[in-house]
């Protein structure tokens, strides 16, 4: 088996015990690569069955155009059930990242969103494509990752993992946020993309697209709300993660297929997550925002 | 390209974050914005003054950065011409063992670190014990801090010496000279060791060998029946040893099933064979019963079943192991029960008899990690509490069939005109459980009923006279109490069991041994101050006086029932109204 075979073997391992031993389990779909790469080894874990499992997607209102049509067309080619979540309190008071500031944006919309959406499902598994490569407080995280009725995270103390034995009990209201892409970096995403011919959201490939400077980013104009004081420039740009437009930086590539964005990240003197605004905001963020129940 | 999966260990401050941080760095594999984020971060909280702190790379979590320690596990990634690599850096402290040991589970090969200054540590000794146990060939052993001994060849040969002597069961020790701090024979050879004509760390890393998984006859575990509509049925699971092929006969474990391999399906088509490690779906030729948990194996060489084990055994928890107490084991893709013969603390590692309530397929840790491992659950916490690894079956259970008798419940139920059933009533001392309990049995006996009570003061004159009263005698205490009124039961009669029994696991055990409608928990309720009050047999002032050790209540805690079927509340209710009640529900449940 070479290094990817062996990665998809034990990313279908991972599902399939998370299933058989869970009541409740849903796929949060963020509409990613790494989604993307989630998706298809959920598919190849329960083939010929589609994946018991529906996808959810705690939505923002600013995400970026292409992600969401992306997002149905997936949903709709593969005849599973979305469930889209948009937290009725941010909906009401228009939260927004200009005027709220992106740590209360992600705090409501998505950590606070995330957390009503398994409440009201009672979901007791949820699938994430988080990898252990992206951040210094994911790298410490299990793939079996307990949380609390009140969805925090212990990191201090965390369940032993030992072998391919997955600790899956839970009491009721608890739940295990599963992570299948734990050993997978952004490379082995990419050329498993490559060989799988996976599809992906296409901001990933270099296009022209209207930018404007944000603190030091460069950031998408990708509709009219957001404020402007000068005229978008046209440059060839694509998307090294996705998240909400107004903070997700663009990186300058002429990266147009997939060989050319493994070519690129060969080459690449920064990390991925280096785009997104919402991880700088403080050091050891990440981690806080995790014990409160972000994904 | 080829994948090792390594762990660094050793004592605590022998510099195994900073090894880290340094070989990422050397190869030139740190991200700018994640050197400029470590540049700030080592101004700020770093240990190194002006220079880089590379431990604050890998000690992620804030409470480490805080404490200058390691406390989980961290996984790098990273990767050279040569290799891709998954570095797992462990923890250090003696508190944190277990993490370590999740590090090893999975590890290839084992990177132990060690300050020269200090030698080989009782931490050192126990990682390498840990690395050796978990079944990790390959060790490089890091003497570090070589830069603060003055490059003394003498002193790292001692070491050496003094580490190979612990003659651990290793294929390969290879020692290297090492300044981590400094880079000394890190990434490539150093000048300032000339006396070393060895390789760096990360050129062993490179060439280190990598055990394949051991080849033999099939076995492929089932995780999930796969059932999209009534003409598909399939088996989902991993191949854990040999090849799979289309035709293949297999016998399906636990039992003497036998089929063959009909199709091999993945969503990129049928396979013909399917090697160790692959994750596939298995459809067989007959329609035989096959749920999860089952291992299909090579029908002409298949693995043992067994129900007694010796293993080694880590204990990873706070609360100690208490023999007899039934814990979970989670083994290939089935959760039994078990009990463990030896009490064990915090960290500790021991060999042990290990008991399951079910015969599973296995074979030794040795052969097969994946069918000779086991992890081990609180029943109650959920808590992973320890971890096994099986050296050999105690007791083929093949040779123990369990009786299938003629008369059985139902007929004695039938005679009797009434169903079985426990009535457990637990509670402090001097709570009113053998009052209450006697005047339940009182009622029932009247009616005719079959009944008998076991009382705990009772039954410690004669079947419990070698137990006293520490939590592991307690344990045993209520196993023994627990089977006897299981068989009792059996034999049909309502049993009326009143003990103390403070824990709840002890409890949930006895509850388990019988069907789900024959167990009725009577929590009778009574506050400490009130039946230290009473003090019918004068106990409590024997305990406040420290005469009696180990009461409960006093010094020895009481579990109270979180859902018991009857709460009575001594305070409220006299007991004969208590013991009306009692009668009512067992009416209720249709017992009688």
């Amino acid at each position: 088996m070479n290094h990817l075979d062996r990665l998809e073997a034990d990313s279908i391992d991972i599902f399939r015990e998370a299933v058989a031993e869970s009541e409740r389990p849903v796929l949060l779909y963020s509409i990613g690569k790494d989604s993307s790469v989630l998706l298809h080894l959920a598919r190849k874990a329960f083939y010929p069955s589609k994946p018991p499992f529906p996808l959810l997607h705690v939505d923002t209102t600013w995400k970026f155009r292409e992600m969401i049509e992306f997002r149905d067309r997936t949903a709709r080619e593969l005849g599973l059930e979305l469930i889209v979540h948009r937290n009725p309190e941010c909906v009401a008071l228009g939260i927004n990242p200009f005027d709220h500031g992106s740590a209360r944006h992600t705090d409501l919309w998505k950590t606070q969103g995330l957390r009503q959406a398994l409440d009201k499902h009672r979901f007791d598994v949820a699938f994430g494509g988080a990898r252990r490569d992206e951040e210094a407080s994911r790298a410490k995280e299990r793939v079996f990752s307990f949380r609390t009725r009140q969805h925090r995270w212990d990191p201090k103390n965390q369940r032993p993992e030992l072998w391919r034995l997955y600790n899956t009990r839970v009491a009721p209201g608890e739940s295990i946020r599963v992570f299948p892409l734990s050993n997978w970096t952004e490379l082995d995403v990419w050329c498993y993309v490559e060989r799988e011919r996976i599809p992906v959201v296409p901001l990933y490939f270099a296009k022209e697209r209207p930018v404007v400077d944000r603190d030091g980013a460069l950031i998408m104009v990708d509709d009219d709300r957001m404020p402007l004081t000068e005229a978008p420039r046209q440059e060839l740009v694509r998307f090294r993660t996705l998240g909400c437009y107004p903070l997700t930086g663009a990186v300058r590539s002429t990266a147009r297929t997939v060989p050319e964005i493994i070519e690129e990240m060969r080459a690449a003197t920064t990390s991925e997550r280096q785009g997104r605004v919402i991880d700088h905001d403080q050091s050891g963020s990440m981690e806080r925002k995790k014990q409160e129940g972000y994904f | 390209m080829e994948l090792l999966r390594f762990i660094t260990c050793g004592s605590v401050d022998d510099g195994k974050s900073t090894l880290i941080g340094r070989l990422l760095y050397e190869s030139k594999l740190l991200y700018t914005d994640h050197l400029a984020a470590l540049e700030a971060d080592s101004k700020r909280v770093g240990t190194r003054g002006d220079d880089l702190d590379f431990a604050l790379l890998v000690d992620g979590l804030a409470a480490e950065r805080e404490q200058g320690i390691t406390i989980d596990v961290a996984h790098r990634f990273f990767a050279t011409e040569a290799r891709r690599f998954i570095v797992a850096d462990t923890p250090g402290h003696e508190q944190y063992t277990r993490n370590m040991v999740t590090g090893a589970s999975t590890a290839d090969a084992a990177v132990i670190l060690l300050d020269a200054r200090k030698g080989v540590l009782a931490q050192t000794r126990r990682h390498a014990h840990i690395v050796s146990l978990l079944g990790i060939r390959h060790v490089a052993l890091a003497v570090n801090k070589l830069d603060l001994v003055g490059y003394s060849k003498e002193i790292f040969d001692k070491i050496c010496g003094e580490f190979t002597a612990l003659g651990l069961d290793f294929a390969e020790v290879t020692c290297v000279p090492m300044s981590a701090t400094d880079g000394v024979n890190v990434v490539g050879r150093s000048e300032l060791t000339p006396w070393y004509d060895g390789k760096s760390l990360l050129q062993w890393l490179e060439s280190v060998e990598i055990d394949e998984a051991p080849d033999g006859p099939s076995r492929f575990l089932v995780q999930w029946v796969n059932r999209p509509d009534a003409d598909f049925r399939g088996y989902s699971g991993r191949v854990l040893r040999g090849t799979l092929r289309k035709g293949d006969p297999v016998r399906v474990l636990p039992g003497d099933r036998e089929s063959v391999v009909d199709r091999i399906v993945t969503m990129d088509g049928d396979l013909a064979e399917a090697p160790t490690g692959t994750s596939v779906t298995v459809v067989l030729a007959d329609e035989v019963d096959v749920s999860r948990g089952d291992v299909l194996a090579a029908a002409e060489d298949p693995p043992g079943t067994a129900d007694t084990f010796q293993a080694h055994l880590v204990w990873m928890d706070e609360s100690g192991l208490l023999p007899g107490r039934q814990y979970l084991a989670k083994i290939g893709a089935r959760t039994v029960n078990v009990t463990i013969e030896k009490p064990l603390q915090l960290n500790e590692i021991a060999v042990a008899d290990v008991h399951f309530d079910t015969p599973v397929p296995f074979e030794t840790y040795r052969t097969n990690r994946d069918l000779g491992s086991f992890v081990v659950l609180d029943r109650l916490t959920n808590a992973t509490v320890g971890a096994g690894m099986i050296d050999c079956a105690l007791r083929r259970s093949a040779n123990v069939r369990w009786q299938t008798l003629t008369v059985d419940k139902r007929a004695r139920a039938e005679r009797n005109g009434h169903r079985p059933c426990v009535v457990w009533l637990t509670g402090l001392s001097g709570a009113g459980k053998s009052t209450i309990a006697d005047l339940v049995e009182k009622t029932l006996h009247a009616e005719g009923r079959h009944t008998f009570l076991l009382d705990g003061d009772n039954v410690r004159h004669g079947l419990n006279s070698d137990l006293g009263f520490t939590d592991a005698d307690r344990v045993e205490n209520i196993r023994r109490i627990a089977e006897v009124a299981a068989l009792m039961v059996q034999a049909g009669l309502i049993v009326l069991v009143s003990f103390i029994s403070p824990f709840r696991a002890e409890r949930a055990l006895a509850r388990d041994l019988v069907e789900e409608n024959e167990f009725c928990e009577v929590f009778v309720d009574t506050p400490l101050s009130v039946a230290e009050q009473r003090d019918p047999k004068g106990l409590y002032a024997r305990a406040r006086r420290g005469e009696l050790a180990n009461f409960t209540g006093i010094d020895s805690p009481y579990e109270p029932p979180e859902n018991p079927e009857i709460r009575l509340d001594t305070t409220a209710l006299s007991p004969e109204v208590a013991a009306g009640v009692v009668v009512a529900k067992l009416r209720a449940l249709g017992i009688c």
